[in-house]
């Protein structure tokens, strides 16, 4: 028995590597996982207010991302295929959520085609692309599609129970960011601010969700539940979040403080649009976010400030998207000046 | 006192579950093996000089190699018997090593017995400590807790540095690792006489302050020596909350102390000093009862050893012939471990023998180690936020790779103590302590490169 051990341990092979030799259970799988997971609520409530339609354009996007990046592996890179890290499933997920309901099967793909194959593996795949693929897509098909990224029309769901009784022509309502862009600079311009701002109850029903918009970007609940998760469990950090939101919060304040006639309220941009996905789910993109407390703070700033910019000022409705890519080009820039505090220097 | 108001380090830091399997198991003596393998080298520092050759007979406790050089430590033998080879041998870091090979007689003949004196705050005063810094030397003693710093230097501070602390590390902050508890539980009366001691020799200069550091998984080590030490001068027994790396030399001092060892200086700059609670026992043995240090308590543990113990063993035993005492390892034993899971080196072979530094054998099995390949570093930045020395590792693994090793040292990477917690949290099982230690490697040849020029000039 002895002699046996011996020969064992004196034979044995032994793995041989530098240390740490143990390992936190929280890898890039899981963390991919516990993302995709915090999202549930949201796709929840995308399928509750848009029907089934919702659940369409999350399954294309998903599986669509999944396809292109495998394909993309296989054929052009002749690389081992990493969909198990289910970092295409997520940037997928995170496109499709960032949709209207009435996108078209075409759309979908193309958007996914862009951000995989652009924004993700013509940099080296994961961990090596500057901006947030699922962004890249949506924004190239926004430009691209302009029309059909901004047809809010329902057909199913609670809005198209909604639309049925409302406004049976077209199906559709304006969110509240687009209608006030639309009559900026006419005559109408305040009249529309003044129209929103006269009733508030429409905040409540926007940050449960019940309104229109992207089917993920809805219902400001459903995200806040899915980040509080994350944060829970230690997988985003709360810094860009908060600095993000909050930066919003205090410009759109000072805005409507200094024109009440001219701006609309700041729950308004809050609650609506894009923001909570952005904040919560883009902007803490760990690839293309910095990497340091300190640096995450300014890069969430930096997100509100442009965001609010482009609200207020800008051609388009919302900045969300935008924001978040311009601040993801200053990220190397950001981990180059803001270092970690050293101990004893 | 609640978990909230326990004393930590201020930067960074992991928790890790601590897996001490073997803290409830005594200290056994280990049968002494036939073959007896003690390298020259067992320390930071030159090598010894041997002072035996083949054929040579010798006695337990004898010096077999000097100290050679300033920063250095006497090999003593363990056992009596005969010299059977002076030769290049495996060590447990590793390398292969000059090691003088001893054929065991079996009779345990000492050059000199040692007395075993009951230790006590009498025995203490009693002691004359100015011959202290000399007895450590001849015990051949080096820091006990991992690092082998010859302790005769540490206790030669620079002439004008003034010393007003002592720590004792009893941290054991290392997963699996018992050995320090066990010590602390069982010799608690050994540990807190040797501080004293090490007090007493400081206090030339004025009054010196004792802390023994310890983390809060072990409420018996703490509970005996908060009886025990103050009845040795004032010294306080003081519970810490658990955080990895918290045995880390900088570390332990910022949390005991609030101060903060400046970068790239050494604790004596802050006017403190840290031994190991095993280091403070071998530092009483050689003081009182002048007993060289020739056995050390090691964790034999892990998911692959079939019998799990804290076993005193005799230096020079090997690692396969523990192993084997312990019942052998089981069939999904993936690694060996000299050390712990997050500083230990992992060894391709067992036939190496324990030497000074070797606080615990570790067989992780299949489940435990970790055997994942690379993955892309995803940029989350957990380890910034875990780096105790408030380093970038991401970073410094980029530079590496692209070979800017003047922004390597910018960055501070010689400030890094390898503590492992960024390679533990990496989301992408990046190796990124290698890296470093690499890193290190070039910035020291750059750093000396330049060193060399200033010269010409």
């Amino acid at each position: 028995m002895t002699g046996e051990n011996v020969v064992n341990i004196q034979q044995k092979k032994w793995v041989v590597s530098s240390g740490s030799h143990i390992t936190h259970p929280m890898d890039t799988p899981q963390i991919m996982q516990q993302v995709i997971i915090a999202l549930l609520p949201a796709c929840a409530m995308a399928v509750y207010v848009f029907g089934v339609d919702a659940l369409r354009v999350i399954a294309f996007a998903v599986v669509s991302a999944m396809v292109i990046e495998g394909a993309i592996q296989k054929f052009l890179m002749a690389a081992p295929i990493t969909l198990s890290d289910r970092s295409a499933a997520l940037t997928g997920l995170l496109l499709g959520l960032n949709l209207p309901a009435s996108s078209p099967w075409w759309m979908i793909c193309i958007g996914s085609l862009i951000a995989i194959g652009i924004g993700k593996m013509a940099y080296g795949g994961l961990g090596q692309n500057p901006f947030n693929p699922a962004l890249v897509g949506r924004v190239a098909l926004l430009v691209g599609f302009p029309a059909l990224m901004t047809d809010w029309s329902v057909t199913g769901g609670y809005l198209g129970d909604l639309y049925k009784r409302l406004a049976p022509e077209t199906m559709t309502a304006a969110t509240p960011l687009g209608f006030v862009k639309s009559y900026t600079g006419t005559s109408l311009g305040a009249d529309a601010v003044a129209y929103l701002n006269s009733f508030s109850f429409d905040v409540k029903s926007l940050f449960i969700g019940t309104s229109p918009g992207s089917i993920g970007e809805v219902s400001e609940l459903a995200l806040l539940i899915g980040g509080l998760y994350l944060l829970y469990r230690g997988i985003a950090n709360w810094e860009i979040p908060a600095s993000y939101i909050g930066t919003v919060a205090v410009i759109a304040a000072a805005a409507y403080l200094a024109n009440p006639a001219g701006f609309l309220l700041p729950h308004y941009h809050i609650v609506s649009g894009g923001l909570f996905l952005g904040a919560f789910f883009m902007a803490t993109d760990l690839v293309t976010s910095p990497m340091t407390f300190r640096g995450r703070v300014i890069f969430g700033i930096g997100c509100g400030a442009i965001t609010m910019l482009i609200r207020l000022f800008g051609g388009y409705p919302e900045g969300v998207s935008f924001a978040i890519l311009i601040m993801n080009a200053l990220s190397p820039l950001i981990d180059r000046t803001v270092k970690p505090a050293r101990f004893g220097v | 006192m609640s978990l909230f108001d326990m004393k930590t380090f201020s930067m960074g830091g992991i928790h890790v579950d601590d897996r001490k399997f073997t803290h409830a198991s005594p200290i056994e003596p280990m049968p002494v093996p036939k073959e007896i393998v003690l390298p020259v080298s067992q320390h930071i520092g030159a090598p010894a000089k041997p002072l035996v050759k083949k054929g040579d007979a010798v006695k337990a406790g004898q010096i077999i190699a000097e100290k050679a050089g300033m920063i250095s430590a006497n090999i003593i033998s363990s056992v009596s018997g005969t010299v059977r080879a002076v030769e290049n041998r495996q060590g447990p870091g590793g390398f292969h090593l000059l090691s003088i090979v001893i054929d065991n007689d079996g009779r345990d003949e000492w050059i000199a017995a040692p007395t075993s004196t009951a230790p006590s705050p009498d025995v203490v005063a009693k002691t004359d400590v100015s011959g202290i810094v000399a007895a450590v030397e001849k015990a051949g003693i080096v820091g006990m807790g991992g690092a082998t710093f010859p302790t005769s230097v540490k206790l030669s501070p620079p002439p004008g540095t003034v010393i007003d602390t002592v720590i004792l590390n009893g941290v054991e902050c290392e997963p699996y690792l018992t050995a320090d508890a066990r010590i602390m539980i069982e010799h608690a009366d050994r540990i807190a006489a040797g501080l004293a001691l090490v007090m007493k020799h400081f206090s030339k200069n004025g009054p010196v302050k004792g802390y023994i550091g310890i983390e809060a998984n072990k409420p018996d080590a703490i509970e005996v020596l908060s009886r025990i030490a103050p009845t040795y001068g004032d010294i306080a027994v003081v519970p810490l909350a658990l955080k990895y790396p918290q045995g880390g030399e900088k570390q332990l001092i910022n949390a005991l102390t609030g101060r903060s060892v400046p970068s790239g200086k050494l604790p004596s700059t802050v006017g403190c000093v840290v031994q190991n609670v095993a280091t403070a026992a071998a530092i009483y043995d050689a003081v009182v009862d002048g007993r060289p240090l020739v056995d050390r308590v090691v964790t034999v543990t892990g998911g692959g050893v079939k019998n799990r113990k804290n076993l005193l063993v005799r230096l020079g035993t090997s690692f396969a012939s523990v192993l084997e005492h312990c019942g052998g390892v089981t069939d999904d034993s993936a690694m060996l471990i000299s050390g712990g899971p997050m500083m230990g080196k992992a060894l391709n072979s067992a036939t190496v023998p324990v030497t000074k530094g070797v606080s615990g054998i570790l067989v992780l099995n299949e489940d435990e180690a970790n055997l994942y390949d690379e993955q892309p570093c995803i940029r989350c930045g957990r380890c910034v936020e875990v780096c105790p020395m408030g380093l970038h590792p991401a970073l410094l693994a980029r530079n590496l790779e692209i070979g800017d090793y003047a922004k390597l040292e910018e960055l501070g990477i010689l400030d890094c103590i390898e503590c492992g917690s960024c390679n533990y949290i990496c989301a992408g099982h990046n190796h990124l302590v290698q890296s470093i230690r690499l890193g290190k490697i070039r910035v020291n040849e750059l750093i000396r490169e330049r060193n060399k020029k200033a010269e010409k000039k």
